[in-house]
């Protein structure tokens, strides 16, 4: 840091903290800008598909998507109202 | 083959006029047939950069709603006589300019013309995104800041979405023109490098053009920085720019302004 300083002519260089802070966020935005159609695709034909046999929240149906390193997940959290073992055995009937 | 260039940015203010206004001169003086065309509808200012603003008699819109023909509304620079004008309109609002409307346009004017660059309003709505719609290549303006990049990364992003090319699976050729660049304040660190800039954006560079002076008294007087004071750094800068877009190989430098050696002993910029 102070080899640095004392490279720069005492300034501290702002231009490493724009670079990241722009690399950090943009990585965020990009990953936005690609999923978001993918996602409320799956959200929408997944809520169509369970919707066939179970009546469903529209809100309880969360889908997203968490990308890792070397694997990403895409996670499905569908709430069911209570009581729907039932529906479903008497509709099997 | 006629090509359409969108000049974009996202971000206002970063040069999207100022850099039309200077590549269309420079493609014109290099000899190609040119228009300019303004998408800022109810905020044109290309006229006034090109110094065409007493001129203007119909404008874009009047064209898109069949109230005038093209040739009507096209406007020959005094300079060049093979640089041309199409004027936004300054009383109507973006909602006036359709589809439709922009891609006959588009289609009459590339039967004509060489060039046809397309100046984008400021933004990611109507007026840009029809700006950017049927264009064969895209500048993205950026200065070496953190919300110009920003911003042009968002452009980047719709240039590879929204366009009819990029809607046919075909690619809308995109370059990077770096404009305000101060090359003593990146060496000190103070602000965003050329090489930060291309690796965060992803995009070959098509240009560095310096912070001057020049690109103001160009502007105040109604000329294209590169018709104005072809020798200044913008200018020249400019001037590879537009060799590049025609397909040229030119070395890529920052141009330094040439200070005379009474300024430099008083210390004192050229006025």
């Amino acid at each position: 840091m102070n080899l640095r300083r004392l490279l720069l002519g005492g300034r501290t260089a702002s231009a490493p903290v724009a670079r990241e802070r722009l690399q950090i966020l943009l990585a965020h935005e990009r990953g936005l800008r690609g999923q978001s159609d993918l996602l409320g695709l799956l959200r929408a034909e997944i809520l169509a598909v369970v919707s066939r046999h179970i009546v469903l929240d529209p809100d309880k149906v969360v889908v997203r998507m968490d990308r890792g390193k070397t694997v990403s997940t895409l996670e499905v959290d569908i709430e069911v109202p209570n009581g729907v073992e039932r529906l479903l055995a008497a509709a099997a009937n | 083959m006629a090509k359409v260039l969108v000049v974009t940015s996202g971000k206002g203010g970063v040069g999207k006029t100022t850099s039309t206004a200077a590549l269309g001169a420079a493609l014109a003086q290099a000899g190609e047939k040119v228009v300019v065309i303004d998408f800022d509808v109810g905020l044109r200012n290309l006229d006034l950069v090109m110094g065409a603003e007493r001129r203007v008699v119909f404008d874009l819109i009047n064209v898109v709603q069949g109230v005038a023909k093209l040739s009507q509304a096209l406007i020959r620079d005094k300079r060049l006589d093979n640089l041309w004008l199409l004027p936004a309109s300054q009383t109507r609002d973006k909602d006036a300019l359709t589809d439709e409307g922009v891609r006959a346009v588009i289609a009459d004017l590339r039967t004509k013309f060489d060039w046809i660059l397309c100046d984008s309003p400021a933004g990611i709505e109507r007026g840009a995104t029809l700006a950017m719609r049927y264009a064969d290549e895209a500048v993205i303006v950026t200065n070496p800041e953190v919300s110009s990049v920003r911003d042009s990364d968002r452009i980047i992003g719709m240039l590879d979405s929204k366009t009819v090319k990029a809607e046919r699976g075909e690619r809308v050729e995109k370059h990077v023109l770096i404009t305000r660049y101060d090359s003593a304040r990146a060496a000190r660190g103070e602000m965003l490098s050329i090489e930060d800039i291309l690796e965060i954006l992803a995009t070959p560079l098509l240009g560095i053009i310096p912070e001057s002076q020049d690109v103001l008294k160009a502007s105040n007087v109604g000329s294209p920085v590169t018709l104005n004071n072809a020798a200044s750094a913008p200018a020249r800068a400019y001037t590879d720019a537009a060799r590049r877009l025609m397909g040229e190989t030119v070395t890529m430098t920052v141009p330094v302004e040439r200070k005379g050696l009474m300024n430099r002993l008083l210390g004192r910029r050229a006025a």
